[in-house]
């Protein structure tokens, strides 16, 4: 090792515990069982997915859950061209919102088992879910979103 | 009934910063278990290096060879050290001048107690086997018997 030093390694890390609440909690634990569930507001109607307890609209508890399917369509995307330190993600990728039949709100997962040129605000998605053995309390127990044909 | 989840979450930020030729230069020393300082225009050896002289804004090149032994010009005594500090016992945060030096350089000292810290006294690194490049190729100083 004769090279100068050119660089160091400066990382920093923040190590929290993260408390979900009530409602994400319920959530996230439906999710370990393959179902995704949301919360309709009494006032407005409107399905939220993750659900947080309460309408951001109306500011009323949402108490009435609502099981939704794993297919939705793609509200918007980004295709990723930049890798970035611990990323296992094949260049490049797509990161959607994508809104599931039946809820009022997107979220974001991966679009793949398509080219990022294919992908169309508007597409047909349905969710790849990874081998139940590997399931938690996670949205990352689905792999990711393929395109379907309905 | 549900009850509430919790779980470890780490925000982590893997940084990587270039250190320049001056700062390089020290930290290939370190490396290679040499300490060395830089002159300023005024005479006096900084260490750690600068690039440009504090005063007169010039770049400096005159490398001087110091320590590796040093004084300890201030020091502050941590009883419960945090994670990823130098040393996971008891030890001194101190300012830390080499022998050949007029700046100081803050590190860690393997004091023992803090009965047995003082101001003045002299220390030398305890060098790490495996040196990357890096301030922490000094472990820590120990204090010099005698």
């Amino acid at each position: 090792m004769s090279d100068p030093v050119r660089s160091i390694r400066t990382p920093i890390a923040l190590d929290y515990r993260y408390t979900p609440g009530l409602a994400s909690s319920r959530f996230l634990r439906a999710v370990a069982e393959g179902r995704l569930i949301g919360q309709r507001c009494a006032a407005c109607g409107k399905v939220y997915i993750p659900p947080r307890g309460s309408c951001p609209t109306d500011g009323v508890p949402t108490e009435e859950e609502v099981q939704l399917a794993d297919r939705g369509l793609v509200t918007t995307f980004c295709v990723v061209n930049v890798p970035f330190t611990g990323h296992a993600i094949e260049m490049p990728y797509v990161a959607a919102s994508i809104l599931l039949d039946g809820a009022d709100i997107a979220f974001q997962h991966l679009i793949q088992g398509v080219p990022a040129s294919d992908v169309r605000i508007g597409m047909r998605v349905e969710a790849v879910w990874k081998p139940r053995e590997q399931w938690g309390p996670s949205l990352e127990n689905i792999a990711h979103f393929r395109p379907c044909a309905t | 009934m549900s009850e509430v989840l919790s779980a470890p979450h780490r925000l982590e930020f893997p940084y990587r910063r270039s250190v320049g030729p001056v700062l390089g230069r020290f930290l290939t020393g370190l490396r290679d278990g040499r300490v060395e300082g830089i002159r300023a225009r005024d005479g006096r050896v900084l260490v750690p290096p600068q690039e440009y002289d504090p005063i007169t804004a010039e770049p400096l090149d005159e490398w001087v060879p110091v320590g590796p032994a040093g004084v300890v010009v201030s020091w502050a005594w941590i009883a419960e050290p945090l994670p990823k500090q130098p040393l996971t016992r008891p030890f001194a945060w101190a300012l830390i001048r080499f022998d050949g030096a007029d700046t100081a350089l803050l590190h860690a000292v393997d004091g023992g107690a803090p009965e047995q810290m003082r101001t003045g006294m002299r220390v030398t690194p305890r060098w790490r086997d495996e040196r990357a490049g890096d301030i922490r190729d000094i472990e820590c100083f120990v204090p010099v018997a005698g």
